[in-house]
């Protein structure tokens, strides 16, 4: 490691890039464009691991082993985390090519109690570690938490909501994520640089001293005091970042320490990781030309960098595994994609990251995410298509449709949502749950399920048959409440966020003025898309308890279902997107001018919402999972793979510029007969959904019978990847629950 | 019966099974199969014997039918095609030409899945309209064929004579059953067969068999003599493939 300090020392770090705006500003993308090397070839030039890297891996493997037995290795409950709070950790010190690790040993969790203490409490508790008493009495006696703040400003209308699963997943007591540093401007500008221009955009923050003001100072110096920890924690590993990289492996280093340090910090929901592939390797490019790196070696710092996001750990409870399953981190990175001009951003680091799955076997992190457009080069097209094949472990998402919004620049946080990377932030929202609204409506706000009332000042339907018109008429109001309670929660959460959790190092590597969205969600859209359609075209019956609650439902006649691309059920879904959209969109006030956005995303979360909801008109049985995402309802997309996608096409990014998930799962033979006509037919399949429309496609290549065999045997499969709604899991790591929703989803035996 | 080159009324009627949109293993890419009813063979292993009637199919316009592909239209253009199978489609000629000249409007690659025995029914410029044949070859020798279909065998060889001349691409494709068409000398009768055809055969597809149609038989209350066959092992499959590829043959 010194040697390569003491010899790069001298080096001018820009050496033979193209100039540009760049130097004298903050611009990566500029940086990128003027010196990127597109690549149209395939994947015959990639290397396999190294011998160095198997032997890094098989060490972790063994760690990786006990953490599945025992849920979490090790904590650091001493202390609350912070980007110093902890001495360097290694995997292998001596063979690590890229270095730094969350605390001082590897999958060993810190806990930040800024979040709030009592999720660090119960998290612990639940994996048999205890907290130290002085960590528990600075966030009790000195310190309040943003889950303090959060239910210091609650109304009982939100609590309701919340406890009855109307709105779940809220980001109140852990933290909300979905904000991705510009890591790679550590690497381009050294932090000194980054630290003036800091300073220089504080100094300009002048009178009066309105609210806003004061507290962007506030935040100027915080993001200013977290870079300098920055360096102080890069240096602690031997590496003076104060400057820029002068090489990849510098530049990886780089980009890594400071993604590390915001994994120190928070344990948001998601911890992207940005659009890092193609920047690293315009210095590979650099390197390779002059001599000074191979391919093996170039091959070997990406999969050190992407054992190290593997690793990536967070202290969470068990009430929040069950809804995000498999210890998910969202590590995201965004591979791919075209520049505005035409040219593809496609790199040779793009494959070199794809082939960690090979190099090192699948894993659902980091969450590999290609940017998919159809003039994307053919060769690449056709590599991501064999490794989903082989792996399952990627997801697509569009380009064609992202691009015009975001620019060329942007990459994916979390699951879906696309953001400027270092120019936009998004205040992540969860979801509100329309199936279990629609139930509201039909019982005038009263709970299906505890008979307590939630939305006050409602009448519930009191005929024995659903009238369509009628429930409209009920419906539309309960989206009015709903909405309103949703974003009154969302606006508190994130006040008191900003104030008790603030993302100091990931919002030191933006620009000081950004674009904020308020990311709202909904779930079961589909639940509720079928339940309208069977209520209009067939003829629901009402069962109602001794109360007089309705409770379950009967159906007389066939419906259409959402899925099958007919317009007759699936207009409803559009209609339910839009609609759900206009009455977020109509709501006076979203915390610091937030503009108002919706994602169709459930993740795992479709398992707890559909334990959360009653019986729903269109005979889904209480209990019973959601369909993940935009996905139709498991079973009820009849007419093939084809048919569904193009139902999911339909809803109209417009209307969710967050994200529409779509997860499909399809058996090899139903791809062709031959290895080489699957990946052709996959790869002109995401063609074809990427033209009509289709925002997102998680793509799951196996056999049902492998599944059952994985539950079966789960020693077997340690490494089993699937993809599920945004993210990719271990199948092993699952719930039993989880594992027989998975099972159970429509497995298309021909596409 | 109308041959002629002019397109069929829109609302020429038809027999449609039913439809698939997306299939991997019916032609190029990924396509949208329409499955027409009615056929005079009766193939001891079809997997799809519930199309064997002409009224086991729904009665639609070409228009209607044509409505139901052009949701996929955008789709297909990327991902693959149309193919028309059955069902025997030369069962119903008219209906199918209806069907291939509106995919062929939309832009479409066209594929028709036939045995070809009705081949003489229509004359060349029918052709025009169809991109590619699946020409299903269910046996090399004339009695054998004629006790696995129930039909003669010349003229599906002579309607792939009559492709090769018109210089239409082919994909001959030959379902492989342990004890009726895995005769070594059965195979190598076909594969010289193909060869002598040319560049018009793209590929010879060896399928195979499966039982995945028996239910249908059970269904519809026939006796399925092959319950007890057993599918080809994967060392048969490969000795009739490596026969077809001795001879020049592209094989999948």
């Amino acid at each position: 490691m010194e040697a390569i300090n003491q010899n790069m020392l001298s080096a001018d770090p820009w050496r033979d890039f193209a100039v540009g705006e760049w130097q004298s500003r903050v611009d990566v993308r500029d940086f990128i464009q003027r010196n990127v090397t597109p690549y149209q070839g395939d994947d015959s030039f990639l290397a396999d691991a190294t011998a160095r890297t198997r032997g890094i891996w098989d060490t972790l493997s063994v760690l990786l082993k006990e953490e599945r037995e025992r849920g979490v290795l090790d904590v650091s409950a001493d202390r609350g985390s912070s980007i110093t709070a902890h001495a360097p950790g290694y995997i292998d010190e001596q063979n690590e090519v890229i270095v730094g690790l969350q605390t001082d040993a590897p999958l060993k969790r810190a806990i930040m109690p800024n979040g709030g203490l009592r999720m660090v409490e119960n998290g612990l508790a639940a994996f048999g570690f205890k907290i130290d008493p002085l960590v528990k009495e600075i966030w009790e006696k000195y310190r309040k938490s943003h889950n303090q703040g959060v239910f210091d400003a609650y109304t009982p209308e939100i609590l309701a909501a919340r406890k009855s699963g109307v709105i779940t997943g809220l980001p109140d007591a852990y933290g909300r994520g979905r904000i991705i540093g510009d890591y790679r401007r550590v690497a381009l500008y050294g932090v000194d640089f980054l630290m003036a221009e800091r300073k220089r955009e504080w100094m300009a923050l002048k009178s009066p001293m309105t609210d806003d003001v004061i507290r962007l100072r506030e935040e100027c110096s915080e993001q200013y005091r977290a870079l300098a920890e920055l360096k102080v924690m890069a240096a602690s590993y031997g590496f003076d970042i104060a400057r820029p990289a002068t090489c990849a492996r510098e530049a990886v280093q780089w980009s890594y320490f400071a993604y590390l340090a915001a994994v120190k910090e928070q344990n948001g929901a998601a911890m992207s990781f940005g659009r890092v592939s193609s920047f690293i390797d315009i210095y590979i490019e650099r390197d390779l030309k002059a001599g000074t790196l191979t391919e093996d070696a170039a091959q070997e710092m990406i999969d050190d960098l992407v054992i190290k996001l593997r690793i990536v750990r967070f202290l969470r409870t068990p009430e929040y595994d069950a809804l995000f399953s498999g210890d998910p981190t969202w590590v995201t990175e965004s591979i791919g994609g075209m520049g505005l001009d035409g040219r593809t951003l496609v790199t040779k680091s793009s494959f070199r990251f794809l082939n960690t799955l090979y190099n090192l076997g699948p894993a659902p992190e980091p969450n590999l995410t290609v940017l998919w457009s159809t003039q994307l080069p053919r060769g690449f097209k056709d590599f991501c298509a064999k490794v989903s094949i082989d792996t399952s472990a990627i997801q697509y998402e569009n380009d064609d449709l992202m691009r015009p919004k975001w620019g060329d620049d942007y990459g994916i946080a979390c699951c879906v949502s696309a953001m400027a990377i270092g120019k936009q932030m998004q205040f992540f929202g969860a979801r509100a749950n329309l199936a279990k609204a629609l139930l509201y409506a039909i019982n005038g706000g009263v709970d299906e399920k505890s008979g307590a009332v939630v939305a006050r000042g409602f009448e519930p339907i009191k005929g024995d048959v659903l009238d369509y018109e009628e429930v409209m008429a009920k419906f539309l109001p309960m989206m009015d409440w709903l909405a309103k309670t949703y974003v009154d929660a969302l606006n508190i959460i994130h006040y008191m966020h900003d104030k008790y959790a603030y993302e100091r190092i990931e919002m030191a590597l933006h620009d000081r003025d950004i674009l904020r969205t308020m990311a709202c969600g909904i779930a079961g859209l589909s639940v509720a898309a079928d339940s309208l359609s069977a209520i209009r075209h067939a003829k629901v019956h009402v069962v109602r308890n001794e109360e007089g609650l309705a409770v379950d439902y009967r159906i007389e006649g066939d419906y259409p279902a959402y899925g099958n691309n007919d317009d007759r059920a699936d207009s409803i879904a559009v209609w339910l997107t839009e609609t759900f959209m206009d009455k977020i969109k109509a709501q006076p006030y979203f915390y610091r001018g937030a503009t108002p956005t919706q994602s169709v995303l459930t993740i795992t979360s479709n398992v707890v919402y559909g334990k959360k909801t009653g019986n729903t008109p269109c005979g889904r049985r209480a209990g019973e999972p959601f369909a993940p995402g935009a996905n139709p309802m498991n079973g009820r997309d009849v007419k093939g793979f084809v048919a569904s996608g193009a139902s999911v096409a339909k809803l109209p990014y417009d209307a969710a510029l967050d994200g529409i998930s779509w997860t499909a799962s399809a058996t090899p033979d139903a791809l062709g007969h031959s290895p080489e006509e699957r990946i052709r037919n996959l790869a002109n399949c995401l063609d074809g959904f990427a033209a009509a429309g289709g925002f997102h496609v998680n793509v799951n290549v196996f056999d049902r019978d492998t599944l059952l065999d994985a539950m079966a045997h789960p020693e077997q499969y340690p490494q089993l990847t699937i993809r599920v709604s945004g993210y990719a899991v271990n199948f092993v790591k699952l719930t039993r629950e989880q594992q027989l929703d998975v099972i159970n989803r429509t497995f298309h035996g021909r596409m | 019966m109308d041959t002629s080159a002019q397109p069929p009324a829109a609302d020429t009627i038809g027999y449609l099974h039913s439809v698939e949109t997306g299939a991997a293993v019916d032609g190029p890419g990924v396509r949208f199969v329409y499955f027409v009813s009615g056929c005079q063979f009766r193939c001891l292993y079809c997997h799809n014997p519930d199309t064997w009637k002409l009224h086991h199919g729904r009665k639609v316009s070409v228009s209607e039918a044509l409505s139901e592909l052009k949701p996929y239209a955008g789709f297909l253009r990327f991902a693959g095609g149309v193919t028309v199978s059955g069902g025997e489609p030369l069962m119903q000629p008219d209906f199918v030409h209806g069907l291939l000249s509106g995919a062929k409007a939309m832009g479409l690659n066209t594929a028709l899945d036939t045995q070809g025995f009705l081949h003489e029914n229509v004359d060349d410029v029918w052709f025009d309209v169809v991109d590619l044949v699946l020409l299903d070859i269910k046996h090399s020798d004339p009695a054998q064929y004629q006790a696995l279909t129930a039909q003669p065998l010349q003229p599906t060889l002579d309607f792939a004579r009559r492709l090769a001349q018109l210089g239409k691409k082919m994909w001959i494709r030959y379902v492989l059953v342990p004890g009726l068409t895995d005769g070594f000398d059965d195979v190598e009768r076909l594969a010289g067969f193909a060869a002598s055809l040319g560049d018009a055969v793209e590929r010879v597809e060896v399928l195979p068999f499966h039982k995945l149609g028996e239910a249908k038989w059970a269904e519809l209350g026939m006796p399925y003599t092959l319950a007890d066959t057993p599918a080809p092992p994967p060392e048969l499959t490969e000795r009739v493939r490596g026969q077809f590829r001795s001879r020049g043959l592209n094989v999948h």
